[in-house]
C-alpha cells in the first residue's frame, strides 16, 4: 500500500508541467491524434502504444486537432492530461510489480522493499513515466510478463488448476502487449521463453510423470505462450488497419494494392485509362515491399561513382519527380487519334518529365552494388542513345499482350547490355539525399526487386475506366507492414554530428536526454537517472558476481554450508539468476545495433537491474553474521538498511528538480538551484 | 658397471605414423608446388603487399583490419627472400619483376596452411577418435580447394587456421595428459603462445580463444568440484591456467605492438591521424619539422595550432582575408568579419601569434616570457595581424555557439572581445607552462567564458569548404573538439609587418627531443586501429554470412593477361555439402540423446558421452564462434571469411561418422543387420571420399590457374549460376 500511494503520488505530481510538448510527445501524441482521425500513418513500432495513447486521449476528452509540430510548442487548452495521465498510471505500476515479483523470488520483504525504494525515487524512471511516450506503456508490459511468469513458476505443484492457467495465460497476453508496443518486446519474450525451456527441461527430468502428461504441459505452454500471443498481436494489427482507412502521410511506404484501400488516396478507387499507350504519363513503383518510385531529379551522380550523370533512384514518398513518359524509340510526338498500347515485348524509352532526360544505363559498376551497372538520366529533351532503349516485358505474358496499369507486373530489360532494371533496396549517402539505389542488373532472376508496376497512369487522349485493384488479403498486408517497419528501424542510421549515445553511458548515467529546454530561462526538463540510484545499481552488479561465484565454489568444493546459507545462495542463483538474465537480455543486443541509440533504451534493463540490487543487498546484509556476532551482525543489518533508505531519500531530494522541472541558470553557473550537483561534466542541466 | 653398459646396443626405437607422414607430403606437394606461378599480384596480395613494403622501408602505418602479427610474419618471408620493398602494389594482375621474390613471400603462408593438414589428424586423435577417422579430415582438409588457394597466396587466412588449430591441440594434449607429468606444462604453454598468436593475426581470432578458454574453464570447475585433491593442489592448478592461458596471451599481444611500433620508427602515410606527439615521435615528417623548436611556448612566439580531433581529418585553425557573407543563405545576418576556419592542409595562414594583452610588441623578449595555466592572452592572426575574437553572434553552420572571427572595427558598436584564457587540460601542476606539442589546451574566452571549439561542419563555398570553428558555451568535459595543440613553434624575432610575413613563409627548424612512452603509443595505436573508420563499401566479389553455407558466391583472383587461365576461390562443394551435413547431423543427434538422457535411456556409456560433448564443444562451437559473428557485422564481407569456420567441420565430420559407425549402428543390436549397416556406411563413406577427390580434380584448373581451360570447359565448370566465372574475347 504504502508503495503504491508513494508511487503514484511522485509520478502524478505535476504532471501537467510543462504545458508544452516535450521531445518525443511529438511522434507519439501526433500518432494518437491520427488515430482519433483514423488517418492512416507509418512508424516503426507496432501500434498498440500508440493506440492506447490515442484511446486515452479520446475518453479523456481530447479531440485529435492539435498537430504536435515540433518540441516546445504550447498545448494551449488542449485535453492533454488525459494521455499523459494514463503513461503516468502504468509508471506508477512498476515499482509494484518490482515489489511483488522481488517478494517471490527471495521471500524477504526487505528486499522487496529496497528494489521498490530504488524505483520509486529514482528520477530518470519518473521523467519517463511522465510524458506522452511509449516507455512506460512497454515497461508496464515487461514487468507485467515477468510478474504474471514468476508467479506462475510458484504454480508449479499445483499444475492445471485454475490459478496455474490464469497466471500462465496472464503471461502470454502481458508478452503479445510487450511486443505490440516495440519490438524491444521481443527481449522479455525470450526471457520467458528461455523460463519456459528450463521448465520443461525440469519437468522431462521428473520420472513420476509420463510422457502424456509431459505432452500436456508443453501444449499447454505452446498454446498460452505461443498462439495466444500470437493471435493477440495479430489482433492489434486487425485493429490497426481497420481504424485506420484514410489516407495520410505514410502511403507511400506501402504498395499500390495496400494504397487502394484507403479514403482519399488516388488509387482509392480509382479511375484512369486501363491499358499503358505510348505517350502516357506515369509513375513506376518497385514490387519489392516497401520499394518506392522509379524517381530522378536535377542532381548528377558526384565524382568518382560511375559517370557524372543525372542520378536515378527509387523514392518512397509521391512527387513530381517521379513522373515518366513513355516514348517509342524514334520519337513521334505528332500523331493523332487513339494512341497505340504498348505491348509485351516493344522497345520503350523513358523520359522523365520534370527534367527531360531519358532512363539511361551502361557499362559503369552502379554505386553501392557493384555488380550491377548504373542508371542514369541522360540526353535532353528526348533525344540520347541508344543505350536510352529499355525493352518492356509482362511478366508470365506473351508477344502483344498490353501491358495492364496496376496489375501487370513488368520488367525493363535494357537493350544495348541486356540487364534488368532493378532496385537493390540499399540507401545510397547524402549525395542521394539518402534515397534507394537503382540499377541495371545482369542477374536475369525474376525477382520483386527486378519487377515494377505502372501507378498512375495520365492519358488524355484515352477513356478513365474506374479500376478495382485486388484488394490484398489480411495477411499480405501484415507481412507487407511488418517488412517495412523493420526497413524502417534498420534505416534510422546516425547522422554526422550528431550526438550518439553508445551502450556502455548507460549503467554509469554517463548523459541522459533533455526533455524540454536548452537555455536558463526555459522550463527544463532533463532525463537523468537518481545518479546514487544507478550506481548503487552498477555497484551490486559487481557485488552479485562476487556472490555467486564464492557461493557457487564453495558448494562445487563441497564446503559444508548451514541451511539458511543454502537457502541464500539458490535465491542468488535462481531468482538472481532470472533478474540478470532479464538484465543481459535488455541490454547487451544494443551493442550488436546499428541503429540510433537513446539513453531511454537502458530502462527496461535498468527495471531488472534494480530488482537485483534489492535482491543482492538483502542477502549481503543477511549475511553479516559471517564476520560479526550475532547482536553486532543485526544492527549492521538495520544500519546498511536504513543507510541505504536514507541515501536515497536524499539523492532524490536533490535531484527531483531534474523530473519536476528546472528554471534559472545552468548548473554550472553559481547562482543554479542545482549548483554543486553536476557530479558529471558529461551532464547537461 | 660400464663394462655392462657398453655390453647394451646402441637403440633407437622410433615409431612413425605413416599415415600421418603420408598427409604431411601430400599436404606440402598440394600447397608448395609451383608456388611462384602466377607470376603476378593476385587478389588481396594487393592490399597486404603495401604493408610488407612498408615493413621492408621501416615506415608507420595503421591497419584496421587487425593487429599486427599477421602483416609482421608476411614481412618477414619476404625479408628472408630479400624483398627489399620497391614495388609498387597497385592492381591486381600487375607482373613482378624479377628482382622480387615471389616464392618467399607466399612460403610462410603456404607453410602454415600445409601445416594445418597434420595438426587436423593430431586433433583428431587428441579428440579420442580413430587414425582412420583422423585421415579421413586430414584428407578432407588436404583436398579442399579454396583452402588450398587461400594458402598459396601472401594472405593471412592460411595463418590464421593453423594458430586456431595449434592452440586447440596442445590445450587437448595437456588435458589428456596424466595429471603427474611435467611436460604437460610445456602444451599448455605453447597453447597459450598460439592463442597470443591467434588473436594477433586477426581479430576474429578472439573468438576462438574464447571458445578454447571456455573449454579450459569447464576443465577447470571439473577439477574443482574434485574432491580427491587438495585444496592446495587445487588453487595451484588454477593459477597455471590462468597463467598460461590468459597472461601469456595478453602479454604477447602488447609484445607484437611492442615489436611493431620499436620496428616502424620513420614518418609515413597515416601520421596525420596520429597525435602530434606521436608524430614527433617518428623519424622525418613531424619530427623533422618541429625538431629543434622551442618547447615553452612564450610571449611573441608564432604558432599553428591544430585540433586534437582528427576526424574527419586533422586540421589546424586558419583565418584568411575574406569575411563572413552579411547575409547567410537562410537569411540570418553574422558580423561580416573575418572569417576562422579549421584547414586541413598546412599554409602559411595557419600562423597565429601569442601576444600580451599589456603590451604591444608581437617579439619575444630575452628571456621569454612563458605562458601558463590561467594566463590572459590574445591571438594575432600572422599574415592579416586581425585578432581572435568571438562575440554573441550566432556561428554560420551551428546557431546555437557563437561565431568566432578575425575582429575588424566597422564602428558599430561591436566592441572587440579579443581576450583569451589559457586553460592546459591536460596540466600536472597548477602553474604549468604551455608546451609545444604537448600540451592539450583549450582557449576560454574571457567576456563570455565560451570555449574554442571545432564544430567539425564544412562550411558552404563562401567558406572554401573549410571547417567551422566556434565558440561553445554549452560543453562537454571531455571533448576532444575543444582541444588545441601547438603544433609548428618559434619564437618571432620581427615586430614589422612585411619582415614578420617573410619570417612566417621561411621554414622552421631547431632542436629539441622529445619520447613518449611504449604504453602511451600502444593504447593510441590501439584505439585508432579500432576506431579509424574507413568507407566500407560493395566490393564486386563481396558477399553475405549466408551465402557462404552453400556457397552461392566465389571471387575471382587472378586472370591471365592474355589468356583464360584464372584462379578461383571456389570451394569443394561434395567436402561443402558433407560439412553442412554433419553440422546437421550432430545437431539431431546431440538434441535426441539429450531428450533421451534426461529420461534416463542412456544410449552410449558416460565415457563415449564425454568424447561426444567435447567434439560438440570445439567443431560445432569452433563453427559457430567463427561464423555468427559475421552476422552481425557492418563490414564489407568474402568467402574467405568463411575458412576457419569450415575446417571445424571437416573436423567434425569423419568423427560423427566414425561414432555413428561404432556406436548408432551396433547398439541397434537389435537388427539383425547391423554388420551391413556398417559395410555400407563403409561403402558410402569411401564413396563419397572418391567423389571428393574427383571434383578436386575438376576444380584444380581454377586453383592452380593452369592448364588453361577453354571457354566451353569454364563454362561446365560453372555449377552454380550465382558463380562469376571469367571469360576472356578474343
Amino acid at each position: 500500500m504504502l508503495v503504491a500511494g508513494l508511487s503514484f503520488s511522485t509520478r502524478l505530481y505535476k504532471l501537467t508541467e510543462p504545458p508544452h510538448v516535450c521531445w518525443d510527445e511529438t511522434h507519439f501524441g501526433k500518432m494518437g491524434s491520427y488515430y482519433i482521425n483514423r488517418t492512416f500513418f507509418f512508424d516503426v513500432h507496432p501500434p498498440l502504444g500508440k493506440m492506447l495513447i490515442g484511446l486515452a486521449g479520446y475518453m479523456s476528452g481530447y479531440n485529435g486537432t492539435f498537430p504536435f509540430i515540433k518540441p516546445g510548442d504550447k498545448y494551449e487548452n488542449q485535453n492533454y492530461w488525459g494521455m499523459r495521465g494514463f503513461c503516468a498510471v502504468l509508471g506508477s505500476f512498476l515499482p509494484i510489480f518490482a515489489y511483488l515479483i522481488v517478494l517471490e523470488l527471495s521471500n524477504s520483504c526487505t528486499a522487496a522493499i529496497i528494489a521498490a525504494t530504488l524505483l520509486i525515487f529514482d528520477t530518470g524512471c519518473i521523467t519517463i513515466s511522465q510524458y506522452i511516450l511509449l516507455d512506460p506503456i512497454l515497461m508496464f508490459f515487461i514487468m507485467a510478463a515477468v510478474l504474471s511468469m514468476v508467479k506462475f513458476n510458484q504454480q508449479r505443484y499445483r499444475s492445471f488448476t485454475a490459478s496455474w492457467w490464469f497466471w500462465l495465460v496472464l503471461t502470454g497476453i502481458n508478452l503479445a502487449g510487450a511486443l505490440g508496443v516495440k519490438f524491444v518486446g521481443l527481449f522479455v519474450i525470450v526471457l520467458v521463453g528461455l523460463n519456459t525451456i528450463g521448465d520443461l527441461w525440469r519437468l522431462l527430468g521428473d520420472m513420476s510423470l509420463s510422457l502424456v502428461d509431459i505432452a500436456k504441459h508443453f501444449l499447454a505452454r505452446a498454446f498460452a505462450l505461443i498462439l495466444l500471443p500470437l493471435i493477440l498481436y495479430v489482433t492489434i494489427f486487425a485493429v490497426h488497419f481497420v481504424v485506420l482507412n484514410k489516407s495520410g502521410p505514410g502511403d507511400g511506404f506501402f504498395s499500390s494494392a495496400f494504397q487502394s484501400r484507403l479514403i482519399g488516396n488516388n488509387l482509392h478507387n480509382a479511375s484512369m485509362p486501363e491499358y499503358l499507350a505510348f505517350g502516357s504519363t506515369v509513375t513506376i513503383k518497385n514490387l519489392r515491399i516497401a520499394g518506392g518510385y522509379l524517381h530522378s531529379h536535377w542532381h548528377l551522380y558526384p565524382e568518382g561513382v560511375g559517370a557524372r550523370q543525372q542520378q536515378v533512384t527509387a523514392y518512397l514518398h509521391k512527387d513530381y519527380n517521379n513522373l515518366w513518359v513513355v516514348h517509342r524509340q524514334q520519337d513521334n510526338n505528332s500523331q493523332s487519334g487513339n494512341p497505340d498500347l504498348v505491348r509485351h515485348g516493344d522497345i520503350v524509352r523513358l523520359e522523365h518529365k520534370e527534367t527531360t532526360r531519358n532512363l539511361h544505363s551502361h557499362l559503369h559498376e552502379a554505386p553501392l552494388t557493384k555488380k550491377h551497372f548504373q542508371v542514369t538520366g541522360y540526353g535532353i529533351n528526348g533525344t540520347g542513345d541508344a543505350n536510352d532503349l529499355w525493352q518492356m516485358e509482362v511478366c508470365g505474358g506473351r508477344k502483344g499482350d498490353p501491358v495492364k496499369v496496376l496489375r501487370s507486373k513488368v520488367r525493363f530489360l535494357h537493350r544495348a547490355t541486356g540487364c534488368v532494371l532493378y532496385s537493390s533496396g540499399k540507401t545510397l549517402p547524402k549525395w542521394g539525399w539518402e534515397q534507394i539505389e537503382v540499377t541495371c542488373s545482369p542477374y536475369l532472376k525474376e525477382t520483386p526487386s527486378s519487377q515494377w508496376n505502372i501507378e498512375d497512369h495520365i492519358n488524355p487522349k484515352l477513356p478513365n475506366i474506374s479500376l478495382s485493384v485486388l484488394k490484398p488479403n489480411f495477411l499480405e498486408i501484415l507481412l507487407e507492414s511488418h517488412i517495412v517497419m523493420f526497413r524502417g528501424n534498420s534505416g534510422l542510421k546516425p547522422k554526422d554530428n550528431e550526438m550518439n549515445s553508445k551502450p556502455w553511458h548507460w549503467p554509469i548515467n554517463y548523459q541522459g536526454l533533455r526533455f524540454s529546454g536548452v537555455n536558463a530561462t526555459e522550463y527544463r526538463v532533463y532525463l537523468l537517472g537518481n545518479p546514487v540510484v544507478w550506481w548503487i545499481n552498477l555497484a551490486s552488479l559487481g557485488l552479485y558476481f562476487t556472490m555467486v561465484a564464492v557461493a557457487s565454489i564453495a558448494t562445487q568444493r563441497g564446503f559444508s554450508l548451514g541451511q539458511q546459507r543454502i537457502e541464500h545462495s539458490l535465491v542468488l542463483v535462481r531468482g538472481g539468476g532470472l533478474l540478470m538474465l532479464g538484465w543481459l537480455l535488455h541490454y547487451a543486443p544494443f551493442f550488436t545495433m546499428g541503429r540510433i541509440l537513446y539513453f531511454h533504451h537502458y530502462f527496461p534493463a535498468m527495471l531488472f537491474s534494480s530488482m537485483l540490487t534489492g535482491l543482492t543487498l538483502d542477502i549481503l546484509f543477511r549475511s553479516a553474521d559471517l564476520l560479526l556476532h550475532p547482536p553486532y551482525s543485526y544492527w549492521f543489518q538495520r544500519t546498511g538498511q536504513l543507510l541505504l533508505l536514507f541515501s536515497i531519500l536524499y539523492s532524490f531530494y536533490l535531484f527531483h528538480p531534474l523530473s519536476y522541472g528546472m528554471t534559472g541558470p545552468l548548473a554550472h553557473e553559481p547562482g543554479s538551484a542545482m549548483a554543486g550537483l553536476k557530479w558529471m561534466d558529461s551532464w547537461e542541466f | 658397471q660400464l663394462g655392462e653398459m657398453l655390453q647394451l646396443p646402441l637403440v633407437v626405437t622410433a615409431q612413425v605414423d605413416l599415415l600421418l607422414v603420408l598427409v604431411s607430403l601430400l599436404a606440402f606437394w598440394t600447397r608448395l608446388s609451383h608456388l611462384s606461378y602466377p607470376n603476378a599480384v593476385v587478389f588481396d596480395e594487393v592490399y597486404y603487399g603495401q604493408f610488407v613494403s612498408l615493413y621492408m622501408k621501416r615506415v608507420f602505418f595503421i591497419d584496421d583490419s587487425g593487429p599486427p602479427l599477421g602483416h609482421m610474419i608476411l614481412a618477414f618471408g619476404a625479408y628472408l627472400g630479400g624483398f627489399d620493398g620497391n614495388f609498387v602494389w597497385n592492381r591486381i594482375g600487375a607482373e613482378y619483376p624479377t628482382t622480387v621474390n615471389v616464392w618467399s613471400l607466399r612460403l610462410l603462408p603456404a607453410l602454415c596452411g600445409a601445416l594445418c593438414v597434420p595438426l587436423v589428424y593430431l586433433l583428431t586423435l587428441e579428440l579420442k577418435f580413430s587414425h582412420l577417422s583422423a585421415l579421413g579430415a586430414a584428407v578432407l582438409l588436404l583436398l579442399e580447394n579454396s583452402l588450398i588457394v587461400q594458402s598459396r597466396f601472401m594472405l593471412l587466412e592460411s595463418v590464421l587456421i593453423f594458430f586456431v588449430l595449434l592452440a586447440f591441440f596442445s590445450y587437448l594434449r595437456f588435458h589428456n595428459a596424466p595429471s603427474s607429468s611435467w611436460s604437460r606444462y610445456i602444451w599448455l604453454i605453447l597453447s597459450g603462445v598460439s592463442c597470443g598468436a591467434v588473436v594477433g593475426v586477426k581479430y576474429m581470432g578472439l573468438f576462438s580463444y574464447l571458445l578454447l578458454l571456455v573449454v579450459a574453464s569447464l576443465h577447470t570447475w571439473k577439477l574443482i568440484g574434485d574432491k580427491t585433491i587438495s585444496h592446495r593442489n587445487v588453487c595451484v592448478q588454477c593459477v597455471h591456467r590462468v597463467l598460461c592461458l590468459v597472461v601469456v596471451p595478453v602479454l604477447l599481444y602488447v609484445f607484437w605492438f611492442y615489436v611493431h611500433l620499436s620496428f616502424l620508427n620513420r614518418s609515413g602515410p597515416h601520421d596525420q591521424l596520429m597525435s602530434s606527439a606521436f608524430q614527433a615521435s617518428l623519424q622525418g615528417g613531424l619530427s623533422r619539422i618541429t625538431r629543434g623548436q622551442p618547447l615553452e611556448v612564450a610571449y611573441g612566439s608564432q604558432v599553428t595550432l591544430r585540433s586534437s580531433v582528427s576526424q574527419p581529418i586533422p586540421c589546424w585553425l586558419h583565418s584568411h582575408k575574406v569575411n563572413y557573407p552579411i547575409r547567410y543563405d537562410n537569411g540570418r545576418g553574422s558580423s561580416h568579419q573575418q572569417q576562422v576556419t579549421c584547414y586541413p592542409f598546412k599554409d602559411v595562414n595557419n600562423w597565429w601569434i601569442i601576444k600580451d594583452p599589456g603590451r604591444q610588441q608581437l617579439v619575444v623578449d630575452t628571456p621569454p616570457r612563458p605562458v601558463r595555466h590561467g594566463d590572459v592572452i590574445q591571438l594575432v592572426h600572422g599574415m592579416t595581424s586581425r585578432f581572435l575574437n568571438s562575440h554573441d553572434v550566432a556561428a554560420p553552420m551551428s546557431p546555437h555557439t557563437q561565431e568566432v572571427s578575425g575582429y575588424i572595427d566597422f564602428n558599430v558598436s561591436m566592441p572587440a572581445q579579443n581576450l583569451w584564457r589559457v586553460d592546459i587540460s591536460n596540466r600536472e601542476a597548477e602553474s604549468e607552462v604551455w608546451k609545444t606539442i604537448l600540451s592539450e589546451v583549450r582557449l576560454v574566452h574571457v567576456n563570455t567564458s565560451a570555449v574554442l571549439k571545432l564544430s567539425g561542419v564544412p562550411l558552404p563555398d563562401w567558406g572554401f569548404r573549410q571547417l567551422e570553428v566556434v565558440a561553445d558555451k554549452l560543453f562537454k568535459a571531455h571533448s576532444s573538439s575543444l582541444e588545441w595543440t601547438v603544433e609548428e613553434h618559434r619564437y618571432g624575432t620581427s615586430q614589422e609587418q612585411k619582415e614578420r610575413e617573410a619570417e612566417l613563409h621561411s621554414p622552421t627548424h631547431i632542436d629539441v627531443d622529445r619520447k613518449i612512452s611504449f604504453w602511451a603509443k600502444f593504447v593510441e595505436l590501439q584505439w585508432k586501429m579500432l576506431t579509424v573508420k574507413q568507407e566500407e563499401s560493395e566490393h564486386k566479389y563481396s558477399s553475405s554470412p549466408l551465402e557462404w553455407i552453400t556457397m552461392e558466391t566465389n571471387i575471382a583472383y587472378w586472370l591471365h593477361s592474355s589468356t583464360n587461365a584464372q584462379i578461383h576461390l571456389i570451394g569443394n562443394p561434395v567436402s561443402w555439402g558433407v560439412g553442412n551435413l554433419s553440422l546437421l547431423a550432430y545437431q539431431l543427434l546431440a538434441v535426441v540423446y539429450l531428450l533421451r538422457r534426461r529420461r534416463g535411456l542412456k544410449d552410449v556409456p558416460d565415457g563415449v558421452w564425454d568424447q561426444f560433448v567435447c567434439l560438440g564443444c570445439v567443431c560445432v562451437g569452433g563453427w559457430l564462434v567463427n561464423f555468427v559473428p559475421f552476422l552481425l557485422m557492418d563490414k564489407t564481407l568474402f568467402l574467405y571469411h568463411y575458412l576457419p569456420a569450415l575446417c571445424y567441420l571437416y573436423l567434425l565430420s569423419p568423427a560423427l561418422l566414425e561414432h555413428a559407425h561404432t556406436h548408432l549402428l551396433r547398439y541397434a543390436h537389435q537388427l539383425q543387420h547391423s554388420l551391413t549397416h556398417q559395410r555400407a556406411l563403409c561403402v558410402g563413406a569411401l564413396a563419397v571420399l572418391l567423389s571428393i577427390f574427383l571434383t578436386y580434380r575438376t576444380f584444380c584448373p581454377l586453383t592452380y590457374g593452369s592448364p588453361e581451360l577453354s571457354a566451353h570447359q569454364l563454362q561446365g565448370l560453372k555449377w552454380r549460376d550465382t558463380w562469376d566465372i571469367l571469360y576472356r574475347r578474343r
